[in-house]
């Protein structure tokens, strides 16, 4: 499996450290020919506002939205789940609107309320933990959304099919829970492709 | 227990507070983070892609050509800054100066940058940014300097190049030097680390980490002489994660095109053809100096240890 990670700017150096680590093969993405030969994507944390302009200026922007509506796996993670939302807001900002949610950019406040927390999700018995770095808020997650994961009553890790977005960074943990969930999407549809 | 014992330790390194710190660094890898003096060029730097701004009242070759004492900016410039753009905003405090980056901290700026571009406070001694929940940045001409930068607590490095110069002689030395002194590292036996811990002046458990890694522990970024996107690709080549442009955009005839032009070569390094295509149309860029004909005492990065 071929996992592409969005490499404009962020932490995706972390991404492909976790990814490696499963086992994927991992390509860094800056332009729409490098998405071609990935079975999924990952677009990490960093700043939306400056991930955004790159794929509006280099057609990144319609060939994710394709990625995504072929079938293949999106995993966006703090900025990239903000890239994901059909809404953003403070303030409001164009994404790829391709998950049914609202999302608060740095909505924690600034670099002092970054912090590592715990919380309950589906993918695990124990709490999972979740750094939270200048982290945005899903104020509403639509009906198509599964919430995987919450902290503080709000949802963090949300899914719909192929797509998945974590408010926070699990690339920056131990814990490849999150990754290897992210594999199985893809995986999946990888089987189904050869089964046709 | 206090802050100073809880995180007194450079080898404390996997605290929940260091973690975020350093994570705050790792999300800008791949940026250019701006210098710029006011909220117009705050607005301006984050529109044409900056992925952080350093708020401060001169920049650089300002500061050379007026002299006098540089200190931390204006506190009503920051937080007019702060309020105009969304991407994380850094300032800087002088060498030494921690009652300037207390004020920064209870400002809530996303990052402090202790610099050598403004007038040292303490010509012995660097602050402990252990003490600090905001996470700092420091600047560096080899790895002793870094390493002792981060044994300090600095959650970012630097290279010093020459700031204000327009001339980026300087930070391609320091990232040149950085980078072999680390590669020299992962050759050597653990029997042999000791001596080369003794000779840069750094401690010994970071000195292992690297002879393991080749890798500083955090994000290692460049600055220092920055003006054209060529320069942005040469940095990031020869090692650089993300750059630092101080003057190199407000300084020269066309802000807006080259701080656009900068960030697309500095993702882009790897391929020349997009960093041409960044490097046609531009205008002039800023005046540069001649590093080796500057005195002694105009020199920036001797500035700190």
């Amino acid at each position: 499996m071929k996992i592409g990670i969005l490499a404009v700017q962020g932490d995706f150096e972390a991404h492909a450290a976790m990814l490696r680590s499963l086992g994927a093969e991992t390509v860094e993405v800056r332009a729409v020919a490098d998405l071609e030969s990935c079975d999924g994507l990952i677009l990490p944390g960093g700043e939306s506002t400056t991930q955004l302009q790159f794929l509006q200026e280099e057609g990144l922007y319609d060939a994710i939205r394709k990625f995504a509506a072929d079938g293949r796996a999106i995993f966006g993670t703090c900025a990239g789940a903000i890239l994901l939302a059909t809404e953003v807001k403070n303030p409001p900002q164009s994404s790829l609107g391709l998950m049914d949610m609202t999302v608060l950019r740095n909505a924690y406040g600034r670099q002092l309320a970054s912090d590592v927390f715990f919380g309950p999700s589906k993918l695990k018995s124990e709490p999972m933990e979740m750094v939270f770095i200048r982290g945005p808020i899903i104020e509403r997650a639509g009906n198509s959304l599964e919430i995987l994961a919450e902290y503080a009553g709000k949802p963090v890790l949300v899914q719909k099919g192929n797509l998945l977005a974590a408010t926070f960074h699990p690339e920056l943990t131990a814990d490849s829970t999150v990754h290897e969930h992210f594999l199985q999407i893809v995986a999946k549809r990888v089987m189904r492709q050869a089964e046709v | 227990m206090d802050a100073k014992k809880a995180n007194g330790s450079a080898t404390n390194g996997n605290s929940n507070e260091w973690r975020v710190k350093v994570g705050l660094a790792e999300m800008l890898k791949g940026g250019v983070i701006m210098d710029v003096t006011n909220a117009e060029q705050a607005r301006i730097a984050e529109k044409a892609g900056a992925c952080a701004v350093m708020a401060l009242e001169r920049v650089p070759s300002d500061i050379r050509k007026e002299g006098g004492v540089a200190r931390m900016a204006a506190i009503k410039v920051i937080r007019e800054i702060m309020q105009t753009v969304t991407i994380p905003v850094m300032a800087k405090v002088r060498i030494g100066h921690f009652s300037e980056a207390a004020v920064l901290q209870a400002l809530e700026v996303d990052f402090i940058d202790e610099s050598e571009v403004l007038t040292p406070a303490d010509e012995e001694n660097h602050v402990w940014k252990h003490d600090f929940r905001v996470p700092f940045v420091c600047g560096a001409r080899n790895l002793g300097e870094a390493l002792r930068r981060i044994a300090e607590g600095a959650a970012m490095i630097r290279t010093k190049g020459e700031a204000g110069s327009g001339n980026v002689v300087e930070a391609v030395r320091h990232m040149r030097t950085i980078v072999s002194e680390m590669r020299r590292l992962t050759t050597l036996r653990d029997d042999e680390l000791m001596r080369v811990a003794k000779e840069h002046g750094a401690p010994l458990d970071l000195i292992r980490g690297i002879a393991k890694t080749g890798k500083l522990p955090v994000p290692n970024f460049s600055a220092g002489g920055i003006a054209t996107p060529a320069d942005a690709a040469l940095v990031r080549a020869l090692g650089a994660e993300a750059v630092f442009v101080g003057s190199g955009i407000f300084k020269s005839s066309d802000p807006d095109a080259r701080a656009k032009a900068i960030v697309k070569a500095t993702t882009h390094f790897e391929d020349p053809k997009v960093v041409l295509e960044a490097s046609e149309e531009l205008g002039e860029a800023m005046p540069g100096l001649d590093v080796r004909q500057l005195p002694e005492k105009d020199l920036l990065s001797t500035r700190g240890w």
